[in-house]
């Protein structure tokens, strides 16, 4: 093992995380093809994309444990294909599916786990008090993981992630089938640490996770990055201000795109509703009532980083 | 270590990096707290099944044979029988705790990816593991061998060297079993390994009669497996009966399955972790 210590923690402007031209394949396919971005300290960042855009595969080279095919990757400076041990030392990992020890308690797992990082026992013990109490889960720090609730697992392994005070957190789909209250629960705690300074990457397929937590986030689809940007920015340079959704009683709704063309900026026909991007909703929903067109239901909204999405690939986030 | 290293490992910047006794060690200490709640279970398991063979085949069957042929070779057969089941179920114990509960840790539970995104490796987990469980097969070897001594199973106190013996034929079905796992997609190869590997080995490794009392054709089967090793070692020092050649060459071929079994191990447990 080699004891390097790098000249890089006070490094230009602050980069944590630098990637450019990053791929990575599997055998014929290519799960990363090419994505380039930094990552400044203290930013929460990042990757929104259905299910198999590569947020996973981009995810586990970040953590430094799957090897980059080609590109180049910084993490704090290092290269993962040499200090892969020293990078994760610095590194809090979330990952998709929890991987705790369901039959130990809680605190155990948070003991467990600090040890890997070679804090002491009185260390460990101090931290999981602490941690416990950030992530709501002290009055069951005695009892087995298995019976608890899925938000409470996603908690125990964010406070599992922190018990080395990372510097970096990584966070593969943190609410991943959490009910919206558990949902609420995480993101408060996140906004904490982001608040504390600290750096937050984060994939979602979830366009208000997004929303809420990153400051900028890039856009993947088929292991491309398509774009980059803070979330109010996204949506100004790839949607309109509002959305009317219309609702029509017919099997097929591309037999009323055409009678509404014309109305707002563009149409998007979806198998099940019609959306019409525009500036202001209201107008648009009188003038398709002008034109004597009666949909089910009519709701205006402001646009968000699915109509981003949809815009940018054709095609919703979560099938 | 200082309390310095460990404060510097709490802070921001480049840690102090962990010396593989820390990280082998952290591994470990994993190991021991899920050998200590399934500690009921494992008694069970690891104590009552071969405690059922000294009853049946020991002193059941034993005296039979006791009465009609004085023994074995003039050995009581209890005393010719006990060596061997010794080294039979730490094999057992041995080979279970290098299928189900790896394929675990790979595949169900995913707990190694969750050490692997630690400073730890893959050899470090290895290393633990493994390491984990010789030592539950000394504990485990340890009471047996105390139960069996308590019944008269053994002649001599040489017979303290089927501890190590023991141990070193259960690594040899750990080792290369546990990189045979890392290649396996699900438990069905398992099947297969206990019921066309382990019980032959079990029947057919001069374990409960000398392996001249089998076809001729059958002999070198035994020759290659690590349990017939195992069984004969065990019985020369258990019946003070040492060849010194033999028991070099017994053991320098147990040694060989756990160094190969090694680089094949962390090959392919490599290429399954890391992709």
């Amino acid at each position: 093992m080699s004891v390097t210590r790098p000249t890089v923690c006070g490094m230009a402007n602050d980069v944590l995380l630098s990637a450019s031209g990053l791929t990575k394949r599997f055998g014929d396919f290519t799960a990363v093809d090419g994505v380039g971005f930094a990552v400044r300290k203290g930013e929460s960042f990042g990757f929104l994309g259905p299910n198999g855009a590569g947020k996973s595969s981009t995810m586990r080279m970040i953590g430094a444990v799957s090897p980059v095919t080609a590109g180049e990757l910084r993490i704090f400076g290092q290269d993962p294909a040499t200090n892969g041990p020293q990078i994760r030392a610095r590194l809090g990992v979330v990952p998709q599916h929890d991987q705790l020890d369901q039959e130990l308690t809680v605190e155990e797992n948070m003991w467990v786990y600090g040890r890997y990082f070679g804090l002491s026992r009185a260390q460990v013990r101090e931290r999981a008090v602490e941690l416990l109490e950030f992530a709501q889960l002290t009055e069951r720090a005695k009892d087995r993981v298995e019976p608890l609730s899925g938000g409470m697992k996603r908690r125990l392994t964010i406070a599992r992630a922190l018990i080395s005070t990372p510097e970096m957190l990584l966070l593969d789909e943190p609410t991943t089938g959490l009910d919206p209250q558990a949902r609420h629960l995480l993101w408060d705690r996140l906004f904490r640490l982001k608040r504390q300074g600290v750096t937050l990457i984060l994939t979602t397929h979830y366009m208000d996770e997004a929303e809420q937590l990153c400051d900028r986030l890039v856009v993947m689809d088929h292991g491309r990055i398509v774009a980059e940007g803070s979330p109010r920015a996204l949506i100004r340079q790839h949607s309109t201000r509002e959305v009317l959704e219309l609702r029509f009683d017919v099997d097929d709704h591309a037999e009323y795109g055409a009678k509404l063309a014309g109305i707002g900026d563009r149409v998007e026909v979806l198998p099940d509703r019609l959306l019409v991007y525009t500036e202001d909703g209201d107008t648009a929903a009188a003038e398709v009532h002008d034109r004597g067109v009666q949909p089910l239901s009519s709701l205006v909204r402001r646009s968000t980083l699915e109509d981003v999405f949809l815009h940018l690939t054709g095609r919703t986030l979560v099938d | 270590m200082s309390t310095d290293v460990f404060t510097a490992r709490g802070g921001h910047g480049p840690r102090p990096p962990l010396a593989t006794r820390e990280r082998v060690g952290a591994v470990t200490g994993y190991m021991l707290l899920v050998y200590r709640r399934t500690l009921r279970g494992t008694i069970i398991s690891t104590f009552l099944s071969p405690l059922f063979f000294l009853l049946a085949m020991g002193i059941g069957l034993g005296s039979l044979i006791d009465e009609r042929t004085g023994g074995v070779g003039g050995v009581p057969y209890l005393q010719f029988v006990v060596p061997a089941i010794v080294a039979m179920q730490t094999m057992w114990l041995a080979m279970f705790e290098a299928t189900y509960p790896v394929m675990d840790y790979i595949r169900w539970s995913k707990l190694y990816d969750s050490m692997l995104a630690t400073p730890l490796r893959v050899r470090d987990v290895m290393v633990g593991h493994i390491g984990s469980i010789a030592g539950r097969l000394v504990l485990a070897t340890s009471v047996f061998m105390l139960v069996a001594a308590l019944f008269g199973g053994f002649a001599t106190w040489g017979a303290l060297w089927c501890l190590p013996i023991a141990v070193l034929t259960g690594l040899a079905f750990t080792v290369p079993i546990f990189g045979f796992t890392a290649t396996q997609q699900n438990e069905d190869g398992f099947n297969i390994l206990f019921r066309l590997i382990a019980t032959p080995l079990m029947l057919f490794s001069g374990t409960f009669f000398p392996i001249d009392q089998l076809p001729v054709w059958m002999q070198p089967l035994a020759w290659v497996t690590p349990l017939w090793h195992g069984v004969e070692s065990a019985r020369m020092v258990a019946l003070g009966t040492v060849d010194p050649p033999w028991l070099a060459l017994h053991t320098g071929v147990l040694l060989m399955f756990v160094l190969v079994g090694w680089v094949l191990c962390e090959r392919a447990l490599t290429k399954r972790l890391v992709t």
